[in-house]
Formats: C-alpha cells, structure tokens, sequence
C-alpha cells in the first residue's frame, strides 16, 4: 500500500507568541519545533496501516530546510521516506498555494492513502487536506475518530460531526484528516532515531513539480499581526461559597449572562 | 462579478441553525457598504418551507437546490452543486459557519472556483468594492491576523457565536430562484452507512450560549453531576465543556474538550470550575465573552482571564451558586 502522510512543522503548544515590531512575524528565538499534534496523529496511522498491509510510507512536508527535522522526527516514528518542498515564492504561501504544490508533489509519488492532520496548531485553518482531495479528485474523510477495514480496498472511516459521528465506507485512494482520538502516536526508539538519519530525504524546487512562481501566487494576503486585546482585571471574590449571592448577582446584572 | 454577499443556509432538522442568522445579520450591514444583494442558498431535500426565515434576517433571494440526492450531506455533491450555482450568478462573497458542513465543503467549493478561502473567521468586513478584510486568530488566539482578499469570489468560514444576531422583521419577503444540477450517481464517492448522534446531546459546545466546563479540581469523574446540574440550572442553552486533563483521564467523552486541541468556543458565559487554566486550555475559550472561574487555587491562571471569580472549594461553592441561581430565576 502506498501511504502518504502531509506534515508540517510548527511551534510546539506551550510556545509563548509575541508579535514583531513590525507587526509581520512572531518573534522566533526562544520557540521550540514539532510535528503539529494532529500530523503526528497522521503519521501514526500511516504506520498502522502499513503494519497492516505493508508498503511504503512518505511523508510531504512544505517548508524551509528547518522543517527537516520535524521530517526526521516521523522518520523516526518509522516512516520510510520523506519529501520537503521549497522555494523563496512560497514564503507568502496560503493554503491554496500549499494545497496546489503538495498536490503535484503527490501525484509524481503515486498514493493509496493520503493522511493529513485536520488542522496545523499554528494557522489552524483545516483546509489545505480538504483541497487535496479536491485537486487529486479522490474521496475524503475529515476528523476521523477511527479507522476500520473490510478489505484491502475499502475502509470504514468514522467522521466527528457536530453532535455525533458518521461512518462512512470508502474505496482506495482515498484522503483522510486526522482528529484527536484516533490513535496515541508511539515515541521514536534510539535505535529508529539512529536509522532516520540514514533514510531517503529529498528535497525538491517548484520546477521539479512542474510549477513556477507565477502558478503560486496567494490569494489572500495578511496584512498585519496583532497580539490579543489586554484583559482588564477581574472581580475575583475569595470566600468561597459566602461569596456566591453577590457573584450571581453581578453576572446577573452587571454581565447580564444569567 | 456582481457585489452580491451570499450566506449559506445551513439548517437540521427541519430548522434553520443559528450561525446562519448571525451571517445574514453580519451580510446585512456588508451589502449596504458595498450596494449588493444579499442573498441564502438553500440546499437539501424538501426545504422551501425554511425560506421564509431566512428573508426574517435580511436575505432578499433565496437560491433553492432541492433534490433527493441532496437529503444526506456528501462534501462532493455539495460542493460541485454550490460551485455551479455559483458560477452562474457570480456572487462577490459566499459566508458559511464553522461546522461540521460548512468547514468540510468549502475547501473543495475553493478549488472548483479557484477562490480564495479564509476560515476560523473572528471578525469580517468589506469596503465599498465588496472586498472583504478579516481577523482571525492563530496559534491557539495566542495572536491575531489580519487578511484581505485578493481576488474574487471570497470564501469566508465564520467562527460561531461571534455575531449577534438581529431581530427578525417577519413582513420581509424574498425572492425564490430555484436551480437544479443534474447530480450524478458517480458524484457520490462514498457510501454513507451510519450517523449516530450522542445520546442526550441536545447543544453542540460550539454554538452555546453557556459553557460549564470541568478540569480536574472535580478530583473524579463521579463528581461530574455538580457541572452537570450547573448547566441544568443555568438554562436549555447550557452545554458542559472539559479540559483536557479529565478528557485524557477518561472522565468525560472528548467531544466535550475546550482547547487547543480540542473545541474552540465563543459562548457568551464559559464558566471553569476545577480548571487551573493552562495556556492550551485557554486556547479554546479566550474568545468567550464573559469568563467565571472557580478554584481553590487563588493563584491559578484561569483567575487572570476570569471577569468574575471566586477562590473556594467547588464541592460548597457550585451547590450554593445552584441554589442562587434557581432563586435568581424564580
């Protein structure tokens, strides 16, 4: 089975943000690097999927050099190869650019199975998986909670839905987007971080995925960053429950949410 | 390109969904700005009955695609019907909330069209020209970003909850454009076999109006009733809420998370009890309107994003705030 995982990398939860002077960037020296939580969830089960059916592993990645880490994080994890994609014109990429390139990216791979998170913790937009299925003009399932298989060919995929979930059989190839719950990612023994560094990291332009500057452009563009409002301080009353006439009373008439 | 501002109708159950008055009434106030129309689309199987509602909040047309193929929602068949009507009547906007449907067929509507698409959508205006501008938060709301559109049309996924809707005027009438797409057999990629819904939900955490949320100062999950009955006694509008923590515990099922990795909400009232307040978990609920917090941590961080607070211990404090708010009611 020939399995393709989407990753990306970004700053890991805890990560304090500070938007830049000039209100463009985030400030990034103190920020640690990981795969985004639901990618990781992708990854995983990538790798069940090949436990079960054997065959190969990508993963595809956007992203500058530094993303080769997180690269080589899930190659740890145990996939078997990895992809990075970049160019100086994706610098202002939206999702419809990244969709676009990891689509050409893909289709040179040949896939069964495409696995995304089903949003990155930083943008969080949880679009780009969604836009994939559509260039590559497969099926999709987003927020899987669970996978299932009849056979080799067609799967049982439980889709979060407001309120409840759906199952939903599909047949190969197909793409599916992770949701929290579906499986617990395995930690990278030493002796698979130690074979990672020796595994298949390619790096490819834009003309090797048959695209140039001009089929990248953005269609939406940020204009600025701003850090959240200031929250003024509350009333916080600190006798327990002798506090609670007068703390019903202002959500009640002050707040006027009761 | 007309200026027109389109609002999805989203509806269930024989009932339109709230986020969609709260777009039409966020429409409302776009289309005077740029002089287009707004206007709903409709989209299921017998549903013209929903159309007056929707002319209520301010649509003047209703574009209607009604067929049986359209009953249950397929990302595929929807998006490829919407993009048809779409590039027939060219529309400078098309809006949807964040739920279940609308985020999971407007990526592939955005690539029929070659549109752009912003979503998690925070705040959202257009200029005389139709063009849209829109906030949205990203790292977890840990910082916010602006964003205009560059071309036409514009794709917007809108947060719930954020908009308030206005009051209906029942003498407005609209409009009934009904359009029809010959819609495949091979449209439908895959098989739907099964829906189930959580017994006894009745209110999704993202369109609450009150969330009573539960961390792990409840110390076990049999305590799970206190929070339970608080949202009783606050109203049909309450839904319970979770961090992360009770979550991983197996306390509650992980529908219920608020966080960065779980559900973003905007209720009007998030009230944590039991919950300390890490950074991920206020990732989730920063956009509430008013925060309450109780915890009998005085130092816990909840206390610096709470507007009312009280430090005690929830075992007393959420029995007496029941009974207060029981005798509030009466």
């Amino acid at each position: 089975m020939n399995i393709v995982v989407c990753v990306k990398q970004t700053p890991n939860t805890e990560a304090k943000i500070v938007v830049t002077p000039d209100k463009k960037d985030i400030e990034k020296d103190n920020l640690k690097y990981i795969i985004s939580t639901y990618d990781e969830i992708a990854v995983e089960e990538g790798l069940r999927l090949r436990e079960k059916f054997g065959g190969i592993v990508t993963l595809v990645t956007v992203g500058t050099d530094k993303s080769q880490e997180a690269l080589r994080q899930a190659l740890a994890m145990g996939a078997d190869k990895a992809i990075q994609i970049w160019d100086e014109s994706l610098e202002k990429a939206d999702s419809s650019v990244i969709a676009k390139v990891l689509s050409k990216a893909i289709q040179d791979i040949g896939y069964d199975v495409i696995l995304c998170g089903q949003k990155a913790i930083d943008t969080g937009a949880g679009i780009v998986g969604s836009m994939l299925s559509e260039h590559l003009n497969i099926p999709q399932v987003c927020l899987i909670t669970q996978l299932e298989y009849i056979d080799e060919n067609t799967f049982l995929a439980h889709r979060q839905i407001d309120g409840g979930e759906e199952i939903i059989e599909i047949n190969k190839p197909f793409l599916l987007t992770a949701q929290k719950g579906l499986n617990d990612p395995r930690y990278p023994t030493l002796p698979n971080i130690m074979k990672a560094k020796k595994k298949e990291l390619k790096k490819l332009s834009l003309s090797d995925i048959g695209l140039t500057s001009e089929n990248v452009v953005p269609k939406v563009q940020i204009l600025e960053l701003s850090m959240p409002p200031e929250k003024k301080a509350g009333i916080i009353f600190k006798n327990g429950e002798n506090d609670v006439p007068e703390f019903v009373r202002l959500l009640r008439e002050e707040a006027k949410v009761i | 390109m007309t200026k027109d501002i389109w609002v999805f109708a989203e509806h269930k159950e024989g009932k339109i969904k709230k986020v969609t008055f709260e777009l039409l009434t966020k429409g409302c106030e776009m289309a005077i700005r740029s002089k287009g129309e707004l206007a709903a689309v409709l989209v299921g199987h017998n549903v013209s009955n929903l159309v007056d509602e929707l002319a209520y909040y301010g649509a003047k047309k209703v574009y209607v695609i009604d067929d049986s193929k359209l009953e249950d929602y397929t990302s595929d068949v929807y998006a490829k019907v919407i993009s048809e009507l779409i590039k027939t009547y060219q529309p400078a906007t098309f809006l949807t909330g964040t739920t279940s449907i609308g985020r999971d067929f407007t990526p592939k509507l955005a690539v029929k069209l070659d549109a752009g698409i912003v979503s998690d959508v925070t705040d959202l205006n257009c200029d005389s020209e139709g063009k849209i501008t829109v906030t949205r938060p990203i790292y977890a709301g840990k910082a916010f970003s602006k964003i205009k559109f560059e071309c036409f049309p514009q794709i917007v996924v809108v947060r719930n909850n954020i908009i308030k809707p206005k009051e209906p005027d029942t003498s407005k009438l609209a409009e009934v454009i009904n359009y029809s797409v010959n819609i495949e057999d091979s449209d439908i990629k895959f098989n739907l076999k099964e829906v189930k819904l959580s017994a006894g939900e009745t209110i999704e955490l993202t369109e609450a109006d009150i969330i009573c949320s539960a961390g792990r100062g409840l110390k076990n999950a049999e305590n799970l009733y206190l929070i339970n009955d608080l949202a009783k006694a606050m109203g049909n509008n309450a839904a319970v809420g979770a961090s992360r923590a009770i979550v991983d515990a197996g306390w509650i099922d992980y529908s219920h998370q608020v966080g960065q990795t779980g559900k973003v909400v905007s209720p009007t009232l998030y009230v944590a009890v039991g919950i300390s307040g890490a950074i991920q978990h206020l990732a989730g609920m920063s956009s509430s309107k008013i925060v309450a917090a109780i915890n009998i941590d005085p130092d816990a961080p909840i206390f610096k994003v709470a507007d009312y607070g009280i430090v005690g211990d929830a075992f007393k404090v959420i029995p007496a705030l029941i009974e207060e708010i029981k005798k509030a009611k009466l």
